[in-house]
């Protein structure tokens, strides 16, 4: 069929014999790809009286949004908080492994570390788009070091720190710089925390509340300066009470500003969350449920000892510890087993928990407009899955970055 | 030989020069979709489109061809049927509506037909009904189907008021493609596609008319065509103008008992503006295909005589 497009001479793939997930529900209609970019093929046909150059069957595929994870410390032997020589290799290693996981876009996270690191770290990660090489950076999770002692967790006490003395210009001196920082996880309860809110928020960074023991008013006063999510809701923070239900409150909180959305993290892993957890949290706020990883460098490995940031944690199974402690310390987790076991535990549509992967986080951070949905002149980047949420290929861009092999290896 | 220079169009057309007109009842929606769906299928096997020759269709919109539209996706995903040189002519398209608009012709011809086929998006064609200058789209329309040599097969619907296309009661039946203001009746009508806000329906609409629609391919107008070929060869100017928006055959899809009064009125009464489709009356070679329910206003005689035909 002779295609003259008017528009581009790009080529367009058109995939046939799918269900995409579009508008909350998964529709059976053709996926149509041109440039790295969903194309319209409504407009397509009446405007440029074009047509597909390319036509692939999915073979009756779900195709999803790819997975976005806003909290993973590393994987594959590589720890985003040790200054190593081959730090750049490592960031790299990991952020093509997760192809395989659905990941196609993630921040990459550094737990509580000494300044030193951060001024090593920071300054060789940089944003940048997914391709075969690996899934995209949006950004790096600085989830501390302005975090509470009493709810550390895995987190070295050592090199914990206030900025009551200077608050913002405090937290600029320890990291260095925020260029490519997109999430910072602080303690509220912490003097002049507003104050670094809302410097934070002025920059676009995201404020996330977490290893703290704020309790609800102080939470909600974090929101109104800015904050808008909530590190592994549960874990690390004040056990819901019903007289103070501490951060856990902001799910049904009549006090977050209007149009604004707060936004928590949950590990879905099995072992973070009891399912009645889990269940009791989605159905209190269902659209603020963000999957996450919070994937340390065991992830990927055989069990036994492997590093978190100035930690050592062992892994057994899909446990992990601080080693010779039962402080969960990370999981090692996948993130399509985050979303399978998300669904099995909650029960829900498949729907659902593909989007608690990939359109929440994309709204988190306020990139739905190209990342998260498969939306026409959305990025390309999609997952093939089968029914039962295994992922079968990934695309970044329109390209494929990643196929299962058939073999079953 | 003469049959040869002027082209296999006029010999196929030469053989259907009998006029008759049928109403073949089905006994339900699926059944009457299946049978007009199946003879839109065969019509185009039969002619065997290729390149530069290609079977026309005037194709309908609204919920009565939804089933045939679903049935001819059948079978081109079955292989059977290619549209690849298939024309296609819209009969109408709201005016001012945005082309992406949910409830626009385009939409419903992309969703329900296009994005499930084969046809090359040049060959498909609809009214724009936000072209600067309407009445320039109108007469563009009309020439491209002339270009295209006229209509081989036009599948129409009836609405509840009678009317063919956008030509609402009171439609001059010589009429050509055109601006309409649309009915009460029609805008009512069609209010449940705009969540039931009458404020949101738009009021006119570019239709092609009931004139367009009638011409037909007659023995007069043959001999007409043969004389215009023959004086081209020749190179004398008889001053004959050959006119091709002819529309070879006609079937319209009428299902559903809110459109028995309307069937009753275009068949038993007399050809009257205020029920255009009684126009077809007129024409050569037109079917009525409809389920039970929309021959519940028809007397029974008339049933009876067309189901013995059929």
């Amino acid at each position: 069929m002779p295609s003259n497009k008017s528009v581009s001479d790009a080529p367009i793939v058109q995939f046939t014999n799918c269900r995409i997930l579009r508008d909350h529900q998964l529709q059976r209609e053709d996926l149509w790809v041109r440039e790295g970019k969903i194309l319209n093929p409504e407009k397509l046909f009446f405007d440029e009286k074009g047509s597909a150059d390319v036509q692939l069957d999915c073979k009756d595929s779900i195709i999803a949004p790819g997975f976005i994870d806003v909290q993973i410390n590393g994987g594959f032997g590589v720890d985003f908080s040790l200054a190593t020589d081959d730090f750049k290799s490592g960031i790299d290693l990991v952020s093509q492994k997760i192809l395989s996981h659905g990941v196609t876009s993630f921040c990459p996270t550094l737990v509580t570390s000494p300044s030193s690191v951060y001024h090593q770290v920071l300054p060789q990660i940089s944003v940048r788009n997914g391709g075969t090489h690996g899934a995209g950076i949006l950004g790096v999770h600085l989830e501390g070091p302005f975090i509470s002692k009493e709810k550390k967790g895995a987190h070295p006490e050592h090199c914990l720190r206030t900025f009551e003395a200077g608050a913002f210009q405090d937290l600029l001196a320890t990291y260095g710089s925020l260029d490519c920082v997109q999430i910072v996880t602080l303690a509220p309860e912490m003097r002049r925390s507003s104050e670094v809110i809302r410097e934070l928020t002025k920059r676009g960074i995201c404020v996330s509340l977490g290893h703290s023991v704020a309790n609800l008013s102080q939470a909600e006063e974090a929101v109104q300066h800015g904050a808008t999510f909530i590190t592994h809701l549960f874990n690390a923070m004040l056990p819901f009470h019903h007289r103070d239900p501490g951060i856990v409150g902001l799910l049904t909180s009549d006090r977050i500003p209007a149009g604004r959305r707060v936004f928590y993290g949950m590990i879905s892993d099995g072992i973070h969350t009891n399912p009645a957890a889990l269940r009791i949290a989605h159905r209190a706020h269902p659209k603020g449920l963000v999957l996450v990883t919070d994937a340390i460098a065991g992830m990927g490995l055989a069990p036994g000892r492997h590093t978190l940031g100035q930690q050592v944690v062992e892994i057994d199974g899909l446990n992990t510890y601080i080693a010779g402690t039962k402080t969960l310390s990370g999981s090692v987790a996948t993130m399509d087993t985050c979303v399978r076991h998300f669904q099995e535990a909650i029960g829900c549509s498949v729907e659902t928990a593909l989007e608690a992967a990939s359109l929440h986080p994309a709204q988190l951070l306020g990139i739905e407009h190209k990342k998260g949905t498969l939306n026409y002149d959305s990025d390309a980047d999609f997952l093939m899955l089968n029914d039962s949420l295994y992922v079968q290929a990934t695309y970044i861009a329109g390209e494929e970055v990643w196929r299962q092999d058939v073999s079953g290896m | 030989m003469l049959m040869q220079v002027i082209g296999f169009k006029f010999v196929l057309s030469y053989k259907f020069l009998t006029a008759i007109m049928r109403l073949v009842i089905l006994e339900d929606y699926d059944q009457a979709s299946e049978w007009a769906a199946k003879y839109i299928c065969n019509r185009i096997i039969q002619f065997k489109p290729s390149q530069g020759r290609y079977f026309t269709l005037g194709l309908p919109t609204g919920s009565t061809p939804l089933g045939c539209y679903k049935k001819l996706i059948e079978y081109h995903k079955n292989g059977d049927l290619s549209f690849k040189y298939v024309k296609t002519f819209n009969m109408d398209e709201y005016v001012g509506l945005p082309r992406n608009h949910p409830e626009s012709y385009h939409s419903y011809m992309w969703n329900n037909f296009f994005k499930h086929i084969d046809i090359d998006p040049n060959n498909a064609h609809i009214l724009d009904g936000n072209a600067p200058d309407l009445q320039a789209e109108c007469d563009a329309f009309e020439k491209k189907i002339e270009e295209a040599g006229g209509i081989d097969l036009f599948v129409g619907g009836i609405g509840p008021d009678g009317h063919i296309a956008f030509n609402e009661p009171g439609s001059s039946l010589s009429s050509r493609t055109r601006l309409k203001t649309l009915a009460m009746d029609t805008i009512l009508a069609n209010a449940k596609y705009f969540d039931g806000d009458l404020s949101k329906v738009p009021t006119m609409a570019l239709t092609v008319g009931v004139g367009t629609v009638m011409d037909a391919r007659e023995v007069r107008t043959y001999l007409v065509l043969v004389a215009c070929v023959f004086s081209r060869l020749v190179g004398v100017d008889t001053g004959i103008e050959s006119k091709e928006t002819f529309v070879l055959q006609v079937m319209i899809l009428i299902t559903g008992a809110h459109k028995a009064f309307a069937l009753y009125k275009a068949i038993e009464e007399g050809v009257n503006h205020m029920w255009t489709v009684s126009a077809f009356q007129q024409h050569p070679r037109t079917i009525f295909v409809c389920d039970e329910d929309a021959t519940l206003e028809l007397r029974v005689k008339t049933v009876k005589y067309f189901k013995g035909e059929h």
